[in-house]
């Protein structure tokens, strides 16, 4: 496939006189199948993990929870006030009056006390056991899905040729970071510099996080892993560590899409479905056939 | 100088469509799947069993749970669930400090056993300081006293054909057409005969308090609390869930929750 990227490209060599723009070849189907595994796996996971939260809608810090003594440092709750029940978000201390949303919620005279909205969560409907049910079973699938794209991505090379950092990568970050921020994206078969960190940050430091602080709040794996919860400061600190992870997977999310909307969502969409990328005409001072291979 | 631009109006408007998907995507779409029963959710409770033998496969039998120093004990032990039962059998036996209470040890046994309070307390105990984890969320350190359950259930002698030790409660967690339904569950024989599956007695170097489970509670320190009953007067060795509660092996299971709650 990517001898029929080559040749296209090599075959346009009036790269200054034509708007032509090449089809390459640039994600493998193993590339594609993860990538919308994780995108359903982290989907009903955000949604039923919400509703577990909204369980215990406190983080602490520590081995334990506490009832006698404050180690919380998030809360999401509600309270009676003159003007009515008013929801609230607590952080460190701090506390932000998040009626509607956060706390207090709900259709205009049914409003409920709850962490999380209704909107937010699988089901709608408060209902803990429900929501683990379909948690742990994305949880088998997600962390299968990262061992797969792992083997798959070791044994195809699209981690040493897509993802690998190089010296190159840090020479380039000034001027990606202007890029982005003007909203100018060139559109090339590798990623670039801040692709690498947004991707790598999320498969090799954030989806294991999230994999090993959930497994750190199993009890029974804790008599299998007993230096994990030390590891990480106690099993209630794992769990914050669990929630504070999602806040940027939601993060990374919300501008992973902004970027596909702002780069051209069809051509984004067509390469992570079909594998096939429409990259920009070479420009006159560029070298296409070397940078495409 | 730019190949590729996109007019600012032109990319908000496409960053708002997007954000607007997102809060469309919650709200009820799969509650109807997900009621106890339908396909989808019968399915989906695979996963429960596959972490089950997973976890069993990686722990083995006799795995410890981490146990802590008195240092870490910082507060009471947190109650949960019923924690003053309104039942007249039990509000009589705590009226005479549970002196009439006894544990029955019945079912797939060979020789079943009706022990008093003083009966189990003189058989060798243990103590352990150990974290209580709820199915909600939290956490909470406290040290627990009291008899290993293998002990008793060498006393009274499993028959080999016996998979499963169900808790009889005497609380009343909910009321149905049928009557009052008193707290039970379930648990495997590997997780029975731990070394820290305890009949539990003590708490915090105390008799163990009504709110927590006086006279008698279990402690199964590899899984979640709702699988430690309170309140205990029978214990029933069976081979299947046919005959406890709704089919589901525990009250809470009958109500949604996985039977198996090391996760």
């Amino acid at each position: 496939m990517e001898s029929v990227a080559r040749s296209q490209s090599a075959a346009g060599p009036g790269a200054s006189a034509s708007n032509e723009k090449t089809l390459i070849y640039r994600q493998s189907r193993w590339t594609r199948l993860t990538h919308w595994l994780w995108a359903i796996s982290l989907f009903f996971m955000l949604l039923s993990g919400l509703q577990i939260f909204n369980a215990r809608p406190q983080l602490y810090i520590g081995k334990q929870s506490g009832f006698d003594y404050n180690n919380t440092i998030f809360a999401i709750g509600a309270e009676n006030t003159n003007t009515g029940p008013r929801g609230y978000t607590e952080i460190f201390g701090k506390r932000f009056d998040t009626t509607g949303v956060l706390g207090w919620s709900g259709p205009t005279g049914q409003e409920t006390s709850r962490a999380f909205p209704s909107w937010a969560t699988i089901p709608s409907y408060y209902d803990l056991g429900t929501a683990r049910v379909v948690h742990f079973f994305f949880a088998w699938i997600l962390s299968t899905t990262l061992i797969v794209w792992l083997v798959a991505s070791t044994v195809n090379g699209h981690l040493r040729r897509d993802l690998a950092p190089r010296f190159d990568d840090l020479k380039r970050l000034p001027q990606d970071i202007i890029d982005h921020a003007k909203l100018k994206f060139h559109h090339t078969r590798e990623y670039n510099t801040l692709q690498k960190m947004a991707y790598g940050g999320v498969l090799f430091v954030l989806l294991p996080l999230m994999i090993i602080t959930g497994l750190a709040m199993s009890p029974s794996m804790n008599s299998v892993l007993p230096f994990l919860n030390d590891l990480l400061g106690g099993r209630q600190t794992a769990r914050t560590i669990h929630f504070t992870v999602m806040v940027l997977l939601v993060a990374f999310f919300v501008v992973h899409i902004l970027m596909i909307l702002a780069a051209g969502p069809i051509n984004e969409l067509r390469s992570i479905i079909t594998g096939w990328y429409r990259t920009d005409p070479p420009a006159q001072d560029d070298k296409p056939v070397e940078r495409s291979a | 100088m730019a190949k590729f631009e996109i007019s600012r109006r032109k990319f908000l408007t496409g960053a708002s469509l997007g954000a607007s998907g997102i809060m469309l995507s919650g709200c009820d779409a799969f509650d109807s799947q997900l009621s106890i029963g339908s396909g989808l959710r019968s399915f989906l409770e695979n996963a429960n069993g596959l972490t089950y033998r997973a976890q069993r496969l990686l722990a083995g039998r006799d795995a410890l749970a981490p146990e802590f120093t008195e240092a870490d004990i910082r507060q009471p032990q947190r109650p949960n669930g019923v924690t003053a039962p309104d039942d007249d059998v039990y509000k009589g036996l705590l009226a005479n400090n549970f002196a009439d209470w006894r544990l029955e040890v019945s079912g797939l046994v060979e020789k079943p056993l009706s022990l008093s309070r003083e009966q189990l307390q003189n058989m060798p105990s243990r103590t352990q300081i150990t974290r209580h984890d709820c199915v909600e969320g939290w956490s909470c350190i406290a040290k627990w006293t009291g008899t290993p359950l293998s002990l008793v259930l060498d006393q009274a002698v499993v028959k080999p054909q016996a998979r499963y030790v169900m808790f009889h409660c005497l609380d009343t967690i909910d009321r149905s057409l049928s009557g009052d339904i008193k707290y039970y569950g379930t648990i495997d024989l590997i997780d029975a005969r731990h070394p820290q599956t305890i009949l539990a007695y003590g708490l915090n170097g105390k008799p163990l308090p009504v709110e927590n489970g006086a006279p008698l509670r279990v402690r199964v320190e590899r899984q979640l609390g709702y699988k430690m009953p309170k309140y205990l007067y029978k214990i029933e060795l069976v081979d299947g869930f046919a005959t406890v509660g709704g089919g589901r092996g525990g009250y809470w299971e009958d109500n949604g929750y996985d039977w198996y709650g090391g996760i």
